[in-house]
């Protein structure tokens, strides 16, 4: 087996929320427990509801935060504060809105050579724009884009612009961070040629977080299903997707709307919504709106184990 | 006799850059009890049609139909005050996002109420009472707590519940959805949904649903009509939208959900929308079909009649035995 190009073992981030001259702070703990591994060439699809914990993870892995519990390590380096500024050109990002995460006052070019500039201080104005324009090449946009502002391109091109700027600095790992979900169906299959495209070429690794399972079970090789900061679920996509053994898995599976009119399919209905992330329940945070939850649901918290992938439930499917 | 029926409408915004055609000669049919989803990319103009029915575009846009017409009343010439005895109370709609649709500053109990207090002659205390059963209709818990609770306090879900309740609180005969569930998570989206198609059932109301989500579209709708840059392209019922598509666009469109796909790189549409100044004369789909020849180019295509779909394209698929094409 190769050396995985990120390892998490029991990552950890609590925040503190609130609190005032004599009430304590709660805690949040938005990520708790979590381990995973990605090689190169590999897809890592991170799937939940708002408020699980997928953009903290993405925060964690990027190094923008640090983790409060567990270990991350990028490559054969332990990912500690003073290793940050040395690991980052290793772990970059791509963000859900290419609207909001392009700055308009910057042409395309000046965007792209800015983390040349600032991390490859001893290139040369004309090395950077050569590569900066190879990149584009790379992602499906013309050289003569090379000068023009975000604001003369649609969201499929921003997006393939925010690709290329996440590339320049040949990063290991690519975390992309629902990158597909504000755009058009249309432009959205291009956008996952694309990351499929340069996966192959520069055997990057992907950790992917979405919350549209159609394109997860698309792109991904495993996947991790997370409810209020927790996996609940991992395993080989397939696996997963044919044989989910948690009851969340399945609810989310069951409710996500397939393009097959007429299948009279029998929905889960989940009761209630997510409970706060201020008080989770002290048992398994899915007890509530478990269909299957018994008395030991409440007061134990399961563990992820189990054959033939790992799942957090008392009462696993076979 | 359907109960909302529009005949060519187009709507034309004057902005800075000169005329804008958002909606482009696009006719709607729904019938008491129907469950019509509209379909479309950002820019199709599916919301823009819609709040033009409803009258709620601004004074820039310039509103044309040859007919539009409400349970027999038309909604051309209504003066502001008979327009504004109907919207809200038979024509009512649920907007997108409901986070930002709600009013921030008073509590949901008093933008519930304000529909039954403008349309109904309810008492004070029947109207909180109303209130709290639609509440309960929608599934929100607690009702009569919640009544007090500003938008803010509540999670999307909860404020989209609010959002269909205020819609619902008058009875409509006709409910348009603009993206009902887009904001929300899948969970909670099978929710509302089951919520919108059970209300519809139960009432008999019709239903429009706007949304892209080809998914939404195939497990809700009876009938759908697919827009493209802001003319209708195909109108079919649901079935055999997804299982014979006539025009090249919704035969596209499938073939590029991921779930659809057979292999690993995905089907995909050349191109982008037209936009404002790169409108093509002749079919708006041409210069990313792959079935365009110079007549796609130059001649606007033919609406087909109603067993090819409707189709406003020159050459049609799956084009059934012995029909013929216009």
């Amino acid at each position: 087996m190769s050396q995985p190009i990120v390892l998490a073992e029991n990552l950890g981030r609590d925040y503190e929320v609130g609190g005032g001259l004599f009430s304590k702070p709660g805690i949040v703990r938005a990520v708790t427990e979590t381990s995973f591994s990605i090689e190169a060439g590999k897809t890592l699809a991170v799937v939940g509801e708002s408020g699980c914990g997928k953009s903290t993870l993405a925060r964690l892995v990027t190094l923008i935060e640090e983790p409060t519990a567990g270990h991350l390590r990028i490559g054969d380096t332990e990912a500690t504060p003073e290793n940050w500024k040395k690991l980052r050109t290793d772990v970059q990002i791509v963000f859900q809105d290419p609207y909001g995460s392009l700055n308009l006052r910057q042409k395309v070019g000046a965007m792209l050579e800015e983390p040349l500039k600032i991390n490859r201080p001893e290139m040369s104005k004309a090395e950077r724009q050569a590569k900066g324009r190879e990149m584009m090449r790379l992602v499906g946009l013309r050289e003569e884009h090379y000068d023009r502002y975000p604001h003369m391109f649609s969201g499929g091109q921003r997006q393939r612009i925010a690709i290329a700027r996440a590339l320049m600095l040949e990063p290991k790992l690519l975390v992309l961070d629902e990158p597909v979900s504000a755009l058009d169906l249309s432009i959205q299959s291009q956008i996952l040629n694309l990351l499929l495209d340069l996966q192959e070429r520069l055997q990057l690794a992907y950790l992917f977080i979405s919350h549209d399972l159609s394109v997860v079970r698309h792109v991904a090789d495993d996947v991790v299903v997370m409810y209020l900061g927790r996996p609940v679920e991992t395993g080989p996509k397939d696996e997963v997707f044919d044989a989910p053994r948690h009851p969340y898995t399945k609810a989310l599976l069951s409710a996500t709307p397939r393009a097959e009119p007429g299948g009279g399919r029998q929905r889960i209905k989940l009761q209630g919504e997510l409970p706060s992330p201020l008080n989770v329940p002290p048992g398994c945070p899915f007890a509530p709106r478990c269909w299957k939850a018994e008395d030991i649901c409440r007061s134990d918290r399961p563990r992820l184990e189990g054959q033939p992938h790992p799942a957090a439930c008392h009462f696993p499917e076979a | 006799m359907s109960l909302l029926k529009i005949r060519n409408l187009s709507v034309e915004f004057s902005t800075a850059s000169g005329p804008f055609r958002a909606v482009d000669q696009v006719d709607v049919d729904v019938e008491a009890g129907e469950i019509l989803a509209i379909v479309g990319e950002s820019g199709s103009g599916k919301s823009v049609s819609m709040l033009a029915t409803m009258g709620l575009l601004p004074w820039t846009a310039t509103i044309t139909a040859d007919e539009m017409s409400f349970d027999g009343q038309d909604l051309r010439e209504l003066s502001g005050r008979a327009r504004r005895r109907i919207i809200g109370k038979d024509l009512s709609m649920i907007f997108q996002e409901p986070m930002s649709s709600l009013n921030p500053c008073f509590t949901t109990g008093f933008q519930i109420t304000e529909a039954l207090r403008q349309h109904t002659d309810l008492n004070r205390s029947q109207r909180k009472d109303r209130a709290v059963e639609l509440m309960e209709m929608v599934g929100i818990p607690d009702p009569s707590r919640r009544l007090k609770a500003f938008p803010h306090q509540l999670s999307g879900g909860m404020n989209q519940r609010v959002m269909i309740a205020m819609a619902i609180a008058c009875r409509p005969r006709l409910l348009i959805a603009d993206e009902p569930t887009t904001a929300l998570d899948v969970t909670i989206q099978a929710q509302i949904l089951d919520l919108l198609t059970g209300l519809q059932k139960e009432t008999g109301m019709g239903l429009i649903l706007i949304t892209h989500d080809m998914g939404v579209v195939a497990e809700t709708a009876e009938r759908v009509a697919v827009q493209y840059a802001g003319q209708k392209v195909e109108d079919q019922p649901v079935a055999d939208l997804f299982a014979t598509p006539h025009h090249p666009y919704t035969s596209a469109l499938l073939a590029a959900l991921p779930e659809r796909a057979t292999e690993r790189r995905l089907a995909t549409i050349p191109g982008v929308v037209p936009g404002q100044h790169d409108r093509p004369e002749g079919c708006l789909f041409s210069p990313r079909c792959q079935y365009a020849d110079e007549r796609c180019r130059t001649v606007p295509p033919p609406v087909q009649p109603a067993p090819i779909g409707r189709a406003r394209c020159h050459y049609p698929l799956n084009v059934p035995a012995g029909e013929e094409v216009a």
